[in-house]
């Protein structure tokens, strides 16, 4: 559905992308994961024949985005990060107009399927102007999904939402993944995590990172990390944790609270229970922070100081 | 053409949405009313003059009124797309960016269009009330043709001027410092005539004269006179305007 190769933007002297590899199958969903300015919406930009890249070329629902763009406009919904609404429209005169815009042979019924699958039914007659952030959020999801098109680009689809909002949004984009190829940016983590299929994580014009989210956090080993806290008097008790077999660091966060890096895929939390019990200590409690893709984002888009920084302190305790 | 038609009822409908549109229209006939009924008082209490009312008495103010109301008219436009980032929901519409330009242009050519043609209640009341002659038509249908065209050269400069910026406000300025431009070309042409009437250079003259938005309209139309010149005249500014437009949206696409 979406086939990017080598995918280049400058603007004037600043390579925004560089060299874009990916491709997006039917039925997939996508998560564009990057800080703020990493490339993503310039890639959305592309993507929807917004603007043409400087080199490479990019393959959209089987159309070129720069031979055929309209081709690929008929095909691709769009919900750029500023939503883009007239406030002195209605939520129906907005749907209508785009429906007209885009030739729609069942307009009614198509703005009327919209309308309801972003459960905006109340509020057809209101003027965008006065709805909440959340409510226009869905009046631009209902533009984009108006015309069932092939495949979605939302771009940070849940910024500046509440978390109900956000909860409501990305369950809907879940369900939208059924029957679109969605690709979505975010720079929430936890998202990327909940809704794609597949994770692209872009850094300065490049992607870094790119598989199934359970696959990144195997691919970070040794990361796997225990938190565990002690009443009472803890002396001693970071020797006995680090005397368990799997551990590999312990860290004393202060208050009887200890940070422990152990080898992944060991489940050795009843162990250090055992041996801090033994060495007299009083547990209150252990709790696994698994790996989030937080900490494998860090790794992959901070320079490499931080890295080297982990490596050094590993070694230490080897 | 489907596109353009579909752009342009939406902008046409929205004139109708916003009090900018009312205030414009209120202004103008409040004011055309005033001019009329000045007019009348003063041609029926003259008794000793022969001189009669003219169809086209209220053409005059219009005009100077319209140098005003159509960068209100257009500032919105395409600007208001820009700061709003609704621009980028028309620009990944499958919608060709000429489309996009000319659709505004025609909404906007609307728009005032019904507000020209309201204007003629003036000339049917005058006919109405001079029997049993009545008004002489010719110069009416002939300046009426004309002003239409001119009206849709300031909106085309509008809508370019609009293309350029992100805020109303800057492009009604802009706008309006352009049309003013356009029109007192004229003021320029006529010294430049004198001056080359006493043997002083007539090139220039001549491209001023050719230039002059406001003699096209005067010289001929308003006398009663269709002159194709004038006709190619407004049809090259509303052509060379949209053109204009269009590339500027197209190069937003490269920026």
């Amino acid at each position: 559905m979406i086939q990017v190769t080598n995918l280049t933007k400058w603007y004037g002297l600043r390579k925004a992308i560089d060299g874009l590899n990916f491709h997006a199958k039917k039925g997939e969903i996508v998560g564009f994961l990057g800080p703020n300015g990493a490339g993503k919406t310039t890639t959305m930009r592309i993507l929807t024949a917004y603007m043409p890249p400087s080199e490479g070329r990019a393959i959209v629902a089987g159309y070129d985005v720069v031979e055929e763009s309209l081709e690929v406009r008929r095909r691709v919904g769009y919900l750029p990060e500023t939503v883009p609404l007239y406030s002195d429209m209605t939520v129906l005169d907005y749907l209508d107009f785009m429906a007209a815009m885009r030739h729609l042979p069942n307009a009614d019924q198509c703005v009327d399927e919209a309308i309801q699958r972003v459960n905006l039914e109340d509020r057809v007659e209101s003027y965008i102007g006065n709805l909440s952030k959340g409510m226009r959020q869905r009046v631009g999801l209902a533009q984009a999904v108006l015309h069932k098109p092939e495949v979605l680009i939302l771009d940070e689809p849940t910024i500046g939402l509440d978390p109900a909002q956000v909860v409501e949004i990305r369950a809907f984009i879940r369900e939208l993944g059924a029957d679109h190829t969605v690709l979505l940016s975010t720079h929430i983590l936890s998202e990327a995590q909940q809704i794609c299929n597949r994770v692209l994580i872009i850094n300065k014009g490049h992607i870094v990172a790119e598989d199934r989210p359970e696959n990144l956090q195997a691919r970070l080993a040794g990361a796997e990390r225990i938190t565990v806290e002690l009443a009472g008097d803890t002396d001693g008790a970071e020797t006995t944790i680090a005397g368990v077999k799997g551990v590999l660091t312990v860290e004393p966060m202060g208050n009887g609270i200890f940070e422990i890096e152990i080898t992944p895929g060991k489940e050795i939390r009843p162990a250090i229970v055992r041996a801090l019990t033994r060495a007299g200590q009083d547990v209150v409690e252990v709790h696994s922070q698994g790996v989030d893709l937080e900490q494998i984002f860090l790794e992959l888009t901070r320079s490499d100081d931080k890295s080297k920084g982990k490596r050094a302190s590993r070694r230490q305790k080897e | 053409m489907r596109n353009i038609g579909i752009i342009a009822w939406k902008e046409f409908r929205q004139y109708f949405g916003s009090p900018i549109a009312y205030f414009l229209a209120i202004v103008i006939f409040l004011f055309l009313g005033i001019v009329f009924a000045l007019d009348l008082v003063q041609t029926m209490s003259n008794t000793y003059s022969a001189q009669v009312l003219e169809g086209t008495v209220v053409l005059g103010p219009l005009l100077t009124l319209l140098l005003f109301a159509t960068p209100a008219i257009t500032m919105r436009l395409l600007a208001e797309e820009n700061g709003a980032g609704t621009l980028e929901l028309l620009l990944t519409a499958p919608v060709r960016d000429a489309e996009l330009v000319i659709g505004k242009w025609c909404g906007a050519a609307l728009f005032a269009s019904v507000v020209l043609a309201l204007t003629w209640i003036y000339p049917i009341f005058l006919q109405s009330i001079t029997k049993p002659n009545g008004i002489d038509q010719g110069p009416l249908v002939s300046s009426y043709i004309v002003l239409f065209l001119l009206v849709g050269a300031l909106l085309a400069v509008g809508v370019g001027i609009s293309s350029l910026f992100s805020n109303a406000t800057a492009a009604f300025f802009a706008s309006l410092v352009v049309s003013l431009g356009l029109w007192v070309s004229g003021l320029a042409t006529s010294t430049l005539s004198y001056m080359g009437s006493m043997g002083g250079a007539s090139l220039w003259g001549t491209v001023l004269q050719y230039m002059d938005f406001t003699s096209h309209f005067y010289n001929t139309a308003y006398a009663g006179r269709l002159d194709l010149t004038d006709i190619v005249y407004y049809v090259s500014i509303i052509a060379l305007s949209l053109f204009f437009a269009t590339r500027v949206i197209e190069s937003k696409r490269w920026r």
